[in-house]
């Protein structure tokens, strides 16, 4: 009997216990990972604190954050950040939708394709930068040479806030369109095509059928992939710090007209040494990107077939 | 875009080094092992060879990054005690930065640098030198100040080419400017006198006897005439098309050179290397080299720094004296054209009588000796490299006709007084 109890109760020790044990890596990772640095920024943020003098710290609480909602450099780049997710997100969605439609019918070698949408995803984000501001060079660049054939002038891409915002977001929606366009196109494909069938023989077009059905159907994974862009777009870094190399990278221009957030934050934290104030600005940076995110599920919960 | 997943990579990394025991130390075969992070061309391949054949216990790696990344990775490192090499390089434009710290570095003097401070130039020596006196780097070139020309296309302007006569033509940067309205004047479509304004100005604002600190380390440039008179002339430059508005050292300047986009940059000695990498054979024989407008001046220069996160300090310490002796400095003169920190070279016949074929055989070595001879140093405050990229995106916004010079110079005091 007894070695028939110590087995149910091991069994039962066992369905307890061991689902905590399977996830355990996960969190141990994200607690490491994910969790720790950041209430170690918010730490941070707290403090006057020096990149090179982390002895030297002194707490200030919340005298940063002070400075921080007066310095209107920090609000130049809170403007450009939102308008770069805008020139990013709304376009790498919709384009995807597009190419997943176009990649979902039966076309001849349709792997090829599909495998060649992820490509700009896979490439370096550095090489396709530098790649990029040649592209978008003033004096021999390929964008102002096509230009020049229908007559526009020169445009000086990174001069301009216009001009320099469009030049990033090309880099962006590129490097990602494909990416969604996967999810759309595997979400797709789960869509039973009696629905569509269905929708046929009520005289519903092409067009009809893909607003109609296709997109109130990807509903949940056009909200995740709305939020996926956000979380990505809000800090963009690498492109805009990229596209004006050269000593005054981190200010995102020669009147910061393209400096995002993050770049900023690089820029008081990695050239300024101002550990602290950095440290502010990516805490500010993280809940204003949940509050975009928010503000995007809400936008794109309200796809609802009529 | 993810900087999650890089810091994921990175984890990863320093999961695997920690499981493998590696990191620098000591290499198999009992072999010490040296990093040495470097950026642009320090022209230490040959040396670090030399120096491995005659001590055959010492492996030497180096890395080299640009410019900006150098430095800002070096900040990083140095913030979290890791990742350091044994021997980092240092530019005058981040040295003050570094040296607020001095206790991130080995103090070069408790380990002989005192003995050895005799080698360089006195204004080397102490732009490393800490406040209380610590030592954080051995200096290795100055940049000394010249001006290089495009021969050709100064000939088709109606201008002389000759380096004397040219010379004649802009014994001060006013002359400078006037010489270039004459040859906009006659110049072919898209090209222009000078590279950018940023340039131009950071030379002049060399010269300048006080730049943007005073020795009690205040922010003077607002109230500094000389820089803004400076300014004006440059602003002045760029208003009458003499600019072909090009960042210093990014691609598209590097593409300038090539598209022969302008007919003269100004020249620290480290400058002839790149001409020379960007512009390329074809251009062998159409640049030359003669002195600054103003007299002499100096942009730049670097230190070998010794952090004290390195595992082998005294070897290391060891390496950067002898890479930053004389007899190495000149052999890097002649192989890469730095201009040596150490003055005993200014002398050498071997030094003063060079001559750089690239650049029609001009007398380098006593071009650029002369220039250092002359120098007036000024002194650097501690963020004068912020202070350097703030005037030159004032000047950028110039030249993309953002802002007119006014404003732009109001914009540039302001930030760099908060």
């Amino acid at each position: 009997m007894a070695v028939i109890d110590k087995t149910v109760r091991r069994h039962r020790w066992d369905t307890k216990f061991a689902p905590y044990g399977y996830v355990a890596p996960y969190f141990l990772i994200f607690g490491v990972f994910g969790l720790f640095p950041l209430l170690y920024t918010i730490w941070v943020s707290l403090q006057d604190r020096n990149l090179l003098e982390s002895d030297a710290a002194t707490f200030v609480w919340f005298d940063n954050y002070a400075a921080l909602m007066a310095d209107p450099y920090f609000w130049n780049a809170m403007g450009n950040t939102l308008s770069l997710w805008l020139l990013t997100t709304v376009p790498q969605i919709l384009f995807a939708l597009v190419i997943a439609q176009l990649l979902n019918r039966k076309v001849r070698t349709r792997t090829l394709f599909r495998m060649g949408v992820i490509l700009p995803n896979i490439t370096s984000v550095a090489a396709v930068t530098i790649i990029f501001a040649q592209l978008f060079g003033r004096d021999f660049g390929l964008f102002n040479w096509l230009l020049g054939l229908f007559g526009a002038g020169q445009i000086d891409w990174q001069a301009g806030t216009a001009t320099s915002h469009i030049a990033i977001a090309v880099m962006v929606v590129w490097r990602w369109t494909g990416y969604h366009a996967l999810i759309f196109l595997a979400s797709m494909q789960a869509i039973s095509p009696s629905l569509y069938e269905a929708a046929t023989l009520d005289g519903a077009n092409g067009r009809q059928q893909f607003w109609r059905i296709t997109v109130p159907l990807l509903r949940p994974q056009i909200i995740f992939t709305t939020i996926i862009a956000t979380t990505g777009n809000m800090r963009l870094l690498a492109e805009p710090l990229l596209f004006n190399p050269g000593a005054a990278a981190a200010t995102g221009g020669s009147d910061r007209q393209f400096q995002t957030a993050a770049l900023y934050l690089y820029e008081q934290g990695f050239t300024k040494y101002d550990f602290g104030y950095s440290s502010s600005i990516a805490v500010v940076l993280a809940i204003a990107t949940v509050v975009v995110a928010g503000f995007g599920y809400l936008v794109t919960k309200r796809i609802r077939t009529e | 875009m993810r900087p999650k997943s890089l810091a994921l990579g990175c984890a990863v990394m320093a999961t695997a080094l920690v499981l493998s025991g590696c990191g620098s130390g000591t290499a198999s075969g009992g072999k010490t092992k040296l990093t040495i992070g470097l950026f642009g061309n320090f022209g230490y391949a040959e040396l670090l060879k030399e120096y491995q054949a005659a001590h055959p216990d010492i492996e030497i790696s180096d890395r080299t990054a640009s410019y900006s990344d150098h430095h800002k990775n070096l900040a990083a490192h140095l913030a979290t005690s890791s990742g350091t090499a044994d021997i980092e390089a240092v530019d005058t434009g981040y040295v003050n930065q570094f040296k607020a710290t001095p206790d991130k570095f080995v103090d070069l003097n408790t380990k002989g640098g005192d003995q050895l401070k005799d080698r360089w130039l006195p204004w080397k020596w102490e732009g490393s030198l800490s406040k209380d006196g610590k030592q954080i780097g051995y200096g290795t070139d100055v940049g000394g100040l010249a001006i290089c020309y495009r021969r050709d296309l100064l000939q088709n302007a109606g201008l002389p080419a000759d380096r004397d006569q040219v010379a004649a033509l802009w014994p001060t940067w006013q002359d400078f400017m006037a010489a270039g309205k004459k040859f906009q004047e006659k110049a072919p479509e898209g090209v222009k006198w000078f590279d950018g304004g940023p340039t131009v100005l950071n030379a002049i604002v060399g010269q300048a006897s006080v730049g943007y600190y005073d020795k009690t380390d205040k922010i003077v440039v607002g109230d500094n005439k000389e820089i803004k008179d400076a300014w004006n002339l440059v602003v002045d430059g760029v208003n009458s098309g003499l600019s072909a508005k090009l960042l210093f050292s990014t691609p598209v300047w590097n593409t300038g050179f090539k598209q022969g986009q302008f007919a003269t940059v100004t020249c620290p000695a480290w400058q002839m290397a790149k001409i020379k990498d960007q512009a390329g054979p074809e251009a062998a024989g159409k640049w030359d080299v003669t002195s600054v407008p103003g007299g002499g001046g100096n942009w730049g220069g670097s230190y070998l720094t010794v952090p004290k996160s390195g595992k082998n300090i005294d070897k290391a310490v060891e390496l950067a004296a002898w890479l930053t002796a004389p007899e190495q400095q000149a052999k890097v003169f002649k192989s890469a054209g730095l201009l040596p920190s150490t003055p005993k070279l200014y002398e050498d016949p071997s030094i003063v009588d060079y001559k750089n074929p690239y650049f029609n055989d001009a007398p380098i070595g006593k071009l650029f000796t002369d220039a250092a001879k002359k120098l007036n140093p000024q002194y650097q405050g501690p963020k004068a490299g912020d202070i350097q990229t703030a005037i030159g995106n004032a000047m950028q916004r110039v030249e993309q006709g953002k802002q007119n010079g006014e404003d732009s110079w109001r914009q540039f005091v302001g930030d760099v007084q908060k």
